[in-house]
């Protein structure tokens, strides 16, 4: 028998603490051969990354192996010495870390640090190194790679650094690469950019890849076959496709029915409750609080084995069989009313941004109404000015041109300290990292009750009770304000933020990126706590995302913004049943479905770019002319193109008219 | 990266114009007159008012600023009132005696403080490192005095190897004053040590801790690399300014540490002329210590520069 590149047996991991040993990654087999691929999926906390760290040698602090062994190669990695181990890491196994722009070393060149493990695994030096080290960077299609050698990591963009992480990973000449949450953090349009490399350098040099993420669609169009990870231990396995169309595992049927859909409306199902905490002590099944199918016999006993359920799928369910016959999970269609009122809220005329005068304006030109009662979407790339706009009307920013007013009166242009506290209450703010909104040494109740008293929406005695109302309203026990931020959970916090945005009974909720940063699982359940709130309030969203799939569940219009400028708006339903602008269809087709239907597939990956996002438009024209694959040479870039009106709620601004947009 | 190095000296040479005009008017704010400090008490009226003449005392107080700055500018810091030679000489040579000791300790001072800092981060909580930080907690709570008696005791009267007390005179040569210099620098490195050796211990710990720490040791780099190349330039940064703070403080503790071994440096001439109420070499060792405290921190930024090349380069958009 051939020895397999990669042999995982039976690894445990555990901590001691109070005298009792707490697993975080139980009995884990895997066996990877040369150019196979295998993601690794669940939600945060399910040892996902401690097992990819283990992959490559790696323990948290404070942990041991406690049973089992890793072999790479036919080395068994933690029972080599340092400088065997040493000479695996990088040579043999070598890992692309979640954020490149965190794993360069600040402090030393790209090209020194490429170098370096040149000289090491591969006995290279001299110009011999050079010239591996920018043949490895056009290899991950870095624009100019020998200028490359001689820059810092912070003079590149995100996506650069990815590319430059992946580079260094390839640099020993690996034969299996571990990917942790390899493009977590990046653009759509970047992700998707990064994503097809690697599946182009799978190719090209037959690696073998374990990809860890929490993103069902990146591990879809990534890899072969997947690992379900839940409460440390892998609850199913088997090919991607198989799994992704019957799951056997309800905890695999779950996940995917959270993750909202670029192709059908409506809300995404949400999986309540969290993975248990690493150490508690579960009888039977670690997932049988939150399972839908959950029966008496699931509770008692050790962990229900990972058993094969056809020739080539195993899943850790006593019901494994009959959850697989369940009929196709349907989404449940949680259809958003109609917002009724078709008055302005927020009106923005002719708006231009400036963070510098003299620069190019950020956002310019642009003319938005927010209605009352709706959710508008606010749709971009990073640096497309979509926040910038949002801190305009919350009064962070002062425009530099145009008027911006709120209820047809109320100017807006003014800052917030200008603004009489009525209109302060009135438009109110959710924010992307809700760690780092609330105040770490203040228990959460004083981050809600505090618009309460600075509005005087609650008297001295009724704080208290309203506190606690919040907390209902937002699905938490009222038991959970007398804790710190850092006491809750990322989608706790979260509900926090909302709450307090809440508490002053505001008009405009602006919601900037609110569950990116957040698991699928949670991110289906905030999605429909922020429409279940919005309707029972009676309030408007202004909700900025980069993610598609997220707004076409949970907004009414979509406005596209590109570089600050608006390319295409209209109602969620024609917007997504197109045509489209050449920008809008850029990001659709970056969006990783878990299942893409059948007929977009060659859709998809042809519209993917592999260049980087710009950050200044273009003098005159068009501001998407330079990415666009459909640009006019003496029209898009010097006459700004003009708006096409659908027939419908739909315009889109481009010098293509409409039948040539369908057709493009 | 140059226009910022003359801003900050445009700022340094700021901070010491607008030090020269504190001291010199916290000088003359001094209760007392310095012509009859000079002929003493019984000094008749007369003679007291043709010293004033003399030394320019009854000329409005703006242009003998003036007159000041624009000497000291030259070099000219004036006449000392005691020895009546020019301060400018008697400083010189007692700047070089202490910039030796000074160096000397700054040297030692740093490479110990290195050494101690790093390995004091790379053992967190291990003997290497409980020892290293309760040395540095002990020499940073013992004043400078006591470590230099010690230091006296030890090495000048139980095992004489150094001169425990100098007797040469401040025009000593360099060779003469060697054999002293190495007691007193001691003194002062050990205590400037031990700041530095704190704030580098966690520096270090942070920087360890660190993804890109993490991830070179992923890459199978040796344990030394990733030490020396990979965190050292970072965790040095936060380091920086409190080697620049400390090297500025040896000129506080030379006063004490050259008034214990007797070393004729500028730290004995100042006690001196504060006892003698020598006002013109008080006001050029007070400017003299301000040109060293904004040129140590010039000297601080660009370091932080050379370490951080996000400080150097701006990002290319």
């Amino acid at each position: 028998m051939t020895t397999p590149l990669l042999a995982v047996d039976d690894l445990s991991i555990s901590f001691g603490a109070n005298g009792r040993t707490h697993h975080i990654v139980s009995n884990v087999s895997l066996r990877l051969g040369a150019g196979q691929t295998l993601g690794i999926v669940g939600e945060s906390g399910c040892g996902k990354s401690t097992l990819a760290g283990a992959l490559l040698g790696r323990l948290p602090g404070g942990t041991e192996v406690n049973d089992g062994r890793v072999s790479v190669a036919g080395h068994d990695l933690f029972r080599s010495s340092a400088r065997q181990l040493r000479a695996l890491r990088g040579g043999t196994v070598a890992l692309v870390p979640q954020n490149a722009g965190h794993a360069l070393t600040p402090t030393m060149r790209v090209g020194r640090q490429m170098r370096e493990v040149l000289t090491l695994h591969r006995d290279l030096s001299g110009t011999a190194a050079d010239e591996e080290a920018a043949r490895l960077f056009a290899q991950v299609r870095m624009p100019q790679p020998e200028m490359l050698l001689t820059r810092y990591p912070h003079e590149l963009s995100g996506g650069q650094q990815q590319r430059v992480g992946i580079a260094l990973a390839l640099a020993g000449a690996p034969r299996l690469l571990v990917l942790d949450e390899p493009t977590t953090g990046l653009d759509v349009v970047t992700q998707a950019g990064v994503l097809d490399l690697l599946a182009t350098l799978r190719a090209e040099l037959g690696l073998a890849m374990i990809l860890v993420s929490h993103d069902l669609g990146v591990i879809a169009s990534t890899c072969d076959r997947v690992a379900v990870m839940y409460a440390g231990r892998i609850v199913e396995t088997g090919p991607t496709t198989r799994l992704y169309d019957a799951p056997g595992h309800p905890y695999t049927r779950a996940l995917l029915a959270s993750v909202p859909s670029i192709a059908e409306p409506g809300l995404p199902a949400d999986l309540p409750g969290s993975p248990p905490k690493p150490g508690g002590t579960v009888t039977g099944c670690a997932f049988a609080e939150r399972c839908p199918v959950v029966q008496a016999q699931c509770r008692t006993g050790d962990a229900p084995p990972l058993r094969a359920i056809d020739d080539d799928t195993r899943a850790a369910c006593l019901r494994a069989e009959e959850v697989r016959d369940l009929p196709p999970e349907r989404r449940p269609v949680h259809l958003r009313p109609e917002y009724a009122e078709q008055s302005t809220l927020v009106s923005l005329r002719g708006v231009e941004i400036r963070y510098r005068s003299g620069g190019p304006p950020t956002v310019a030109d642009l003319d938005l109404d927010i209605r009352r009662g709706e959710t508008l979407a606010l749709v971009g790339e990073s640096g497309s000015g979509k926040s910038t706009v949002a801190w305009t009307i919350a009064g962070l920013r002062a425009p530099s041109a145009g008027t911006v007013t709120f209820a047809g009166t109320d100017d807006l242009t003014r800052l917030v300290g200008a603004r009489p506290a009525s209109l302060r209450r009135r438009i109110q703010t959710v924010f992307q990292n809700a760690d780092t909104a609330l105040n770490p040494r203040r228990l959460v109740r004083e981050a809600v009750g505090r618009p309460l008293r600075l509005f005087r929406l609650a008297g001295r005695n009724d704080v208290a009770a309203r506190t606690d109302a919040l907390f209902t309203d937002v699905g938490l026990d009222p038991s959970y304000q007398h804790r710190l931020p850092a006491q809750l959970s990322g989608g706790q916090r979260q509900r926090v933020g909302i709450a307090r945005a809440l508490a002053a009974e505001p008009d405009l909720v602006l919601a900037d990126e609110v569950v990116s940063a957040l698991d699928v699982s949670v991110q289906a359940a905030v999605l429909r706590l922020l429409d279940r709130v919005r309707t029972e309030h009676d309030s408007t969203y202004l909700f900025i995302s980069h993610d598609l799939a997220v707004v076409r569940s949970i907004a009414d219009r979509v406005a596209v913004l590109y570089l600050g400028r608006l390319c295409e708006i209209g109602d969620v339903a024609d917007v997504f049943a197109g045509p489209s602008h050449p920008y809008t269809r850029l990001l659709l087709g970056s969006v990783l479905d878990p299942r893409p239907p059948a007929s977009d597939m060659d859709g998809h990956a042809a519209s993917r770019p592999v260049e980087e996002p710009e950050s200044a438009p273009p003098a005159a024209g068009c501001p998407f002319q330079r990415r666009c694959p459909h640009a006019i040479e003496g029209l898009c870039d010097t006459a700004t193109p003009p708006w096409r009106q659908t027939d419908t709620t739909h315009r889109i601004r481009c010098h293509l008219d409409l039948e040539d947009l369908a057709r493009a | 990266m140059i226009r910022y190095v003359l801003r900050r000296l445009a700022l340094a040479v700021l901070t010491v114009w607008l030090a020269s005009l504190g001291i010199f008017l916290a000088v003359h704010a001094l209760p007392g007159d310095v012509a009859t400090q000079i002929l003493g008490r019984d000094a008749t009226p007369q003679a007291v008012a043709a010293m004033r003449t003399e030394l320019g005392l009854n000329e409005p107080l703006w242009q003998r600023y003036g007159d000041w700055l624009s000497g000291a500018l030259h070099g000219d810091f004036g006449t000392s009132l005691v020895t009546h030679q020019p301060v400018a000489d008697e400083l010189t040579l007692r700047l070089r005696n202490t910039l030796l000791i000074a160096a000397l300790a700054i040297v030692l001072g740093i490479v110990l403080a290195l050494v101690c800092g790093v390995v004091a981060g790379l053992t967190r909580d291990r003997w290497p490192d409980m020892l290293i930080s309760t040395l540095s907690l002990a020499g940073m709570s013992m004043p400078e005095f006591v470590i230099a008696t010690l230091l006296a005791l030890a090495f000048a009267v139980a095992i004489p190897i150094f001169p425990a007390v100098v007797t040469a005179g401040p025009d000593a040569t360099v060779a003469e004053l060697l054999p002293a210099l190495w007691l007193p620098a001691c003194a002062l490195s050990v205590v400037m040590a031990a700041y530095i050796i704190r704030m580098l211990r966690t520096s270090v710990i942070d920087t360890m801790a660190s993804e890109f720490v993490a991830t070179a040791r992923l890459r199978g780099l040796a344990p030394a690399r990733v030490v020396l190349r990979h965190a050292l330039p970072s965790a040095l940064l936060p380091t920086v300014n409190v080697v620049a703070m400390n090297i500025a403080w040896l000129l506080g503790g030379v006063v004490v540490v050259e008034s214990v071994f007797n070393y004729p440096g500028l730290g004995v001439l100042t006690v001196d002329a504060v006892h003698n109420r020598d006002l013109p070499v008080l006001q050029a060792i007070a400017l003299l210590g301000a040109a060293t405290y904004a040129l140590l921190n010039l000297a601080a930024d660009v370091v932080a520069m050379l370490l951080n090349p996000r400080l150097r380069r701006r990002a290319v958009a």
